[in-house]
């Protein structure tokens, strides 16, 4: 009850309710993926970021102009040399486009890992402790889950400016604090079982208990975790980007796109339109996958409970 | 024991307000060289930076600067804007208003239509309109904040239909309330980024409702379907979704910002936006300070609303 319990996610709300943690033990590990990947919703889901991931970095290759070369009036529509017209500088749109994706991914990839990274390890340890260093670790989780996000990186780079390093620093560090929340949880039911006492009894070190017992055993919450605040990570860098605090002009970049065209967007819609599909395809697509990875475990769940 | 839980929990909430104030004043220190003169830029002039280096207290000790600092935030003295030279608190006052109606407004749609859409949803579950709609929220729940509020501004705002203007511009002296237009597509925004999440509780919660022994004894009692479910099911149904409604509200205090941007909404988000562009420290230290706090105390409410409603927790030691 002492935790701050303020994600807007309340990440489990929308995906299924987990299994208990080591229920997919590891020799099932990577039937969990592939039971996800025979529902639909999986398969929808990873063919639309297949497709956008395929843009995002093949994009560069095939578009017919460079992103940052002026080559007719600003805000003209499409024509044959510009399939979707030119943006608020007389940019290619098309070619902006195509170049624009790249960065999007990889600061959501990055900011992932760094977030599920930090949160795994420190929920681990929080729950394998149970001690002052519990108590330490989570109230300095409720300090930072008292900042929604956005606020967050925000209060970062109003001091240090708009740097991509700073984005990936804050949105991973701000996901950390929710990422161990939720694996502290599953890990204190997998804690208090017996082969954790076992191998205590037989002088495992504590780093390879952590790692080599506690953390196989929650990798079900860790799957569904780390798509979760894939989805959410590439909303808030593109959100920063939309804000005009993420890559800088005339880097192309689909949040900064928006931001760039958001005012002529009566005139010429296409060069807002094509990167707000793209964004909410993506996270729609990414979240997709997570709910059918949930929906796997929840089906595997039963199968092993017999 | 129930009022000793939450004291502790007001407690937490303090104690984590203090924390996150060090947290903030902290940004000033991390500004690169001399707080004033990054903050100013290169071309202000010696007067300003002087002037601004008095305001942060730069020349005293780091201890002495934050005790002024957060005695000005709890007096009311939230110092000049670096950019306008305004005082801070009469920049944000007239916005706070705007944002609060905004939220208000997003508020007073998304808690009742979630409550609806989940009681709906609960009672056909499993029928096609159940899935469609779970579909549906779990499309929009993945949506960004921006990409609802600028697809609502394709389709409402340009081209064919326009109903609503795109931009939320409001004269010096107008506020939001004058011309509630302006609030439709960020409020409409707002409501479409909650109500997956309530709704979905709501359901489940309702699902759960339904089945138990005492929905069916009232049905056999003879009381028609209608008195059932919303004088006997729902008022039970509300109370696990209490806490995520509290949740969501303290959502806001940080999904405003981004939508206020989209729509050029004149509330504090905006504010902060343009402050954080602006290195603007003073404002972006009082806005982060206050969301931090609405923040705070919505959940802070949550928790106690939870543990007011939970007999269990009610009695609870820890």
């Amino acid at each position: 009850m002492s935790d701050q319990t303020a994600d807007r996610a309340l990440d489990r709300v929308l995906t299924e309710p987990l299994p208990p943690p080591g229920a997919a033990a590891s020799r099932k590990r990577f039937a969990v993926l592939a039971d996800a990947a025979r529902l639909a919703r999986t398969r929808i889901g990873l063919a639309i970021v297949a497709v956008l991931v395929l843009i995002a970095l093949g994009g560069p290759l095939i578009a017919p102009h460079s992103p940052t070369e002026f080559i007719a009036i600003p805000n003209s529509p499409p024509s044959g040399d510009a399939l979707f017209g030119a943006d608020a500088l007389g940019r290619d749109v098309w070619s902006r486009f195509l170049h624009g994706g790249s960065s999007v991914l990889w600061l959501a990839v990055a900011s992932t890992i760094l977030g599920m990274v930090v949160g795994t390890v420190v929920g681990l340890i929080a729950a394998y402790s149970r001690n002052w260093l519990d108590d330490l670790l989570m109230r300095t989780n409720d300090v930072l889950l008292a900042f929604p996000q956005i606020i967050f990186v925000l209060l970062a780079v109003s001091a240090l400016g708009p740097k991509l390093w700073l984005i990936v620093l804050t949105v991973g560090l701000t996901h950390a604090p929710r990422v161990a929340r939720v694996m502290r949880g599953a890990a204190l039911e997998v804690v208090e079982r017996d082969f954790i006492k076992s191998a205590e009894v037989v002088g495992e070190k504590r780093w390879r208990i952590v790692f080599g017992e506690l953390l196989p055993n929650v990798t079900s919450p860790l799957l569904v975790e780390t798509g979760l605040r894939m989805t959410y990570s590439i909303g808030l860098v593109a959100g920063i980007s939309f804000l005009g605090f993420g890559l800088q002009p005339p880097t192309a970049d689909w949040g900064l796109m928006i931001n760039e065209n958001r005012l002529s967007i009566t005139v010429q819609a296409w060069a807002v339109m094509l990167p707000v599909i793209a964004i909410g395809l993506l996270t729609v697509g990414t979240n997709l996958i997570t709910d059918g990875i949930s929906r796997a475990l929840i089906g595997l769940d039963r199968k092993g409970g017999e | 024991m129930s009022p000793k839980l939450v004291l502790r929990r007001i407690g937490l909430g303090l104690l984590t307000l203090w924390l996150v104030s060090l947290l903030i004043f902290a940004a000033t220190l991390a500004l690169p060289g001399d707080a004033a003169q990054a903050i100013l830029g290169r071309e202000a002039t010696p007067e300003r930076v002087a002037a601004l280096r008095a305001q942060l207290n730069l020349d005293e000790p780091v201890v002495s600067q934050y005790v002024k600092w957060l005695g000005g935030i709890l007096t009311g003295d939230l110092g000049e804007s670096a950019a306008t030279q305004a005082p801070v608190s009469e920049l944000l006052s007239s916005r706070v208003g705007d944002s609060l109606f905004l939220v208000l407004v997003s508020a007073l749609v998304a808690i009742p239509l979630s409550i609806l859409v989940g009681v709906w949803t609960a009672m056909r579950r499993d029928r096609p309109v159940d899935h469609v709609v779970s579909t549906g929220s779990l499309i929009l729940a993945s949506l960004p904040e921006f990409v609802i509020g600028i697809a609502l501004i394709l389709v409402f705002a340009t081209g064919v239909i326009q109903l609503f203007p795109a931009v939320s511009l409001l004269g010096p002296d107008q506020r939001a309330w004058d011309d509630p237009q302006v609030v439709v597509l960020p409020a409409a925004t707002l409501v479409l980024a909650v109500v997956p999440y309530v709704s979905r509780i709501m359901r489940g919660s309702m699902v759960e409702v339904l089945e138990s022994e005492y929905v069916t004894m009232a049905g056999l009692k003879g009381l028609s379907r209608r008195t059932v479910i919303w004088r006997h099911a729902v008022p039970n149904a509300i109370v696990p979704a209490i806490q995520v409604i509290a949740l969501q509200l303290a959502y806001l205090a940080g999904g405003v910002v981004v939508v206020e941007f989209v729509f050029s909404y004149p509330g504090i988000g905006a504010a902060l936006v343009e402050a954080v562009g602006n290195r603007d420290m003073p404002v972006v230290q009082a806005v982060t300070m206050l969301a931090a706090g609405i923040y705070v105390g919505l959940n802070l409410l949550a928790d106690v609303a939870t543990i007011l409603v939970t007999p269990k927790l009610r009695t609870a030691g820890r």
